[in-house]
């Protein structure tokens, strides 16, 4: 069987949503296919508020950001086809992909694609990191957030970015004791707004501290930690034993980034952005000018801002079937804008760079 | 069901859902319809999901989104299936994955 659609939107998680929404809104014949049983993608699963920026979102739950997103693709159904559990296996040449559908392989032709993959968790490298228990902080938002079971009794947190320190909290939340929280830096990595949360209800923070192994022949039982020195070089005789049933890990994300190569899209690494990501200019368009990309899978960012990159690329996706549009052009010009404002200030440093890096190697600063 | 079961949360609200029965290595045990095999697996304290092909060393899930592939499992006589993302049926017959496993007909 094939299908035949205007924009192809890859992920359904909050960039895909915005940019179908804004591609089918303008009238773009839109398909997005996501291959989990439930579009939303990682925002299902967040308990906290976003900061957002002043006029969007802020001080909302992730899990209401998905609720609203999924009632906004209802107003425009007469030109948006959503399909769930269904994956986009691979890119042809000509304007075609291959989807999987409920094991049913489909060709769609398409005029414009927007890749929205995400990311993956990152692992890191300890003796026994493999025993059952050992899960990543996203895959632990998942069990107990969506399907409300505690990963365990006593969980030991490892890394101290935003991430670390919001899934320390919503455990606690869901009644697992938090044993601690290690960060290889000298200082914490997320916002000291989360971080206060946590040290308040008395979890302790091991700062210049790494994991050493894992404790446990079949499962965890516990971990060795140890301090380590400037050069993150562990110290030694400063190990120390940690009881625990599990261990999660909040060591960053990695781009998904399958798709674009298989698309041909020139790729650069900006460690900033969480390694190999397409190369693309400011209206999110890659190096094949067929492709589009936005959320995480351009550079590990949070929802807020794959929201808005989401709307330039269905804009801008529109546009490339349609031709010029004022709209298009005005909904474009907003969402830059309240980029610059969120990306902007101390916090948006790292992005800040890895962003300018993308834009100088496609001529664009 | 057990105690890794969450039962209230200053946050969210779980829906109430039908208790089913399935089997994990014959043996008998209740999990929610729908839910992913692997959930259901590890409200009932289970968490080796399989072997791995070459060290033989336990493996339980990780990502819970099916990226990663670790928690594979054979379901109802079919090798690798991602539990983490499968939903629970009434009935199912869920066992360890031996090696790479035996594509059947």
């Amino acid at each position: 069987m094939s299908r035949n659609t205007e924009v192809f939107v890859i992920g359904g998680g909050p960039a895909g949503l915005s940019a179908a929404y804004v591609a089918a809104k303008l009238g773009a014949r839109t398909l997005l296919v996501d291959d989990s049983s439930r579009i939303g993608g990682q925002l299902i699963k967040q308990t906290h508020r976003f900061f957002g920026s002043s006029n969007r979102d802020a001080g909302i739950r992730g899990i209401t950001i998905a609720d609203k997103l999924q009632q906004d693709i209802k107003d425009v159904s007469d030109k948006l086809t959503v399909l769930e559990n269904t994956a986009a296996v691979g890119f042809y040449h000509n304007k075609e992909a291959g989807i999987l559908s409920h094991s049913a392989y489909e060709r769609v032709s398409y005029q414009s694609a927007i890749v929205c993959t995400g990311a993956t968790e990152n692992s890191l490298a300890f003796e026994n990191n493999d025993l059952p228990g050992i899960y990543g902080a996203g895959g632990v938002q998942t069990l107990m957030n969506v399907h409300g079971i505690r990963p365990g009794q006593k969980i030991l947190m490892i890394g101290s970015g935003n991430i670390g320190l919001i899934v320390s909290y919503q455990l606690i939340q869901a009644g697992v004791e938090v044993v601690g929280l290690v960060e290889g830096s000298p200082a914490i990595g997320g916002y000291l707004v989360h971080a206060s949360k946590i040290r308040r209800l008395g979890v302790p923070i091991y700062t210049s501290h790494t994991i050493l192994k894992a404790l446990g022949t079949d499962e965890v039982e516990g971990a060795t930690i140890c301090r380590v020195d400037e050069k993150f070089q562990p110290v030694p005789n400063t190990e120390l034993d940690i009881k625990c049933d599990c261990i999660c890990l909040a060591v960053g994300l990695t781009p998904l980034i399958d798709l674009f190569q298989q698309a041909h899209c020139r790729m650069v690494h900006v460690g900033e952005l969480g390694g190999l990501v397409p190369l693309h200019d400011s209206s999110m368009r890659t190096t094949n000018p067929e492709v589009f990309v936005a959320g995480d899978a351009s550079g590990i960012e949070e929802a807020t801002t794959a929201i808005l990159a989401g709307r330039i690329a269905g804009a801008r996706a529109y546009e490339s079937v349609h031709g010029k549009s004022p709209q298009a052009e005005e909904i474009v010009a907003e969402a830059r804008e309240e980029l610059r404002t969120l990306r902007s200030g101390s916090t948006g440093e790292r992005i800040r760079w890895g962003r300018e890096r993308v834009m100088k190697e496609v001529g664009e600063c | 069901m057990t105690s890794l079961r969450i039962e209230h949360h200053p946050v969210l609200n779980f829906p109430e859902r039908k208790i089913i029965n399935f089997f994990f290595e014959d043996k008998q045990y209740q999990g929610f319809e729908g839910e992913p095999i692997a959930a259901a697996l590890h409200a009932a304290g289970i968490r080796t999901l399989r072997r791995s092909p070459q060290k033989d060393r336990a493996r339980g899930f990780f990502c819970a989104i099916g990226r990663c592939s670790s928690c594979i499992m054979e379901v109802d006589g079919q090798i690798n299936i991602m539990t983490c993302i499968t939903p629970l049926a009434e009935g199912m017959q869920v066992r360890m994955q031996k090696g790479h496993g035996v594509i059947k007909p």
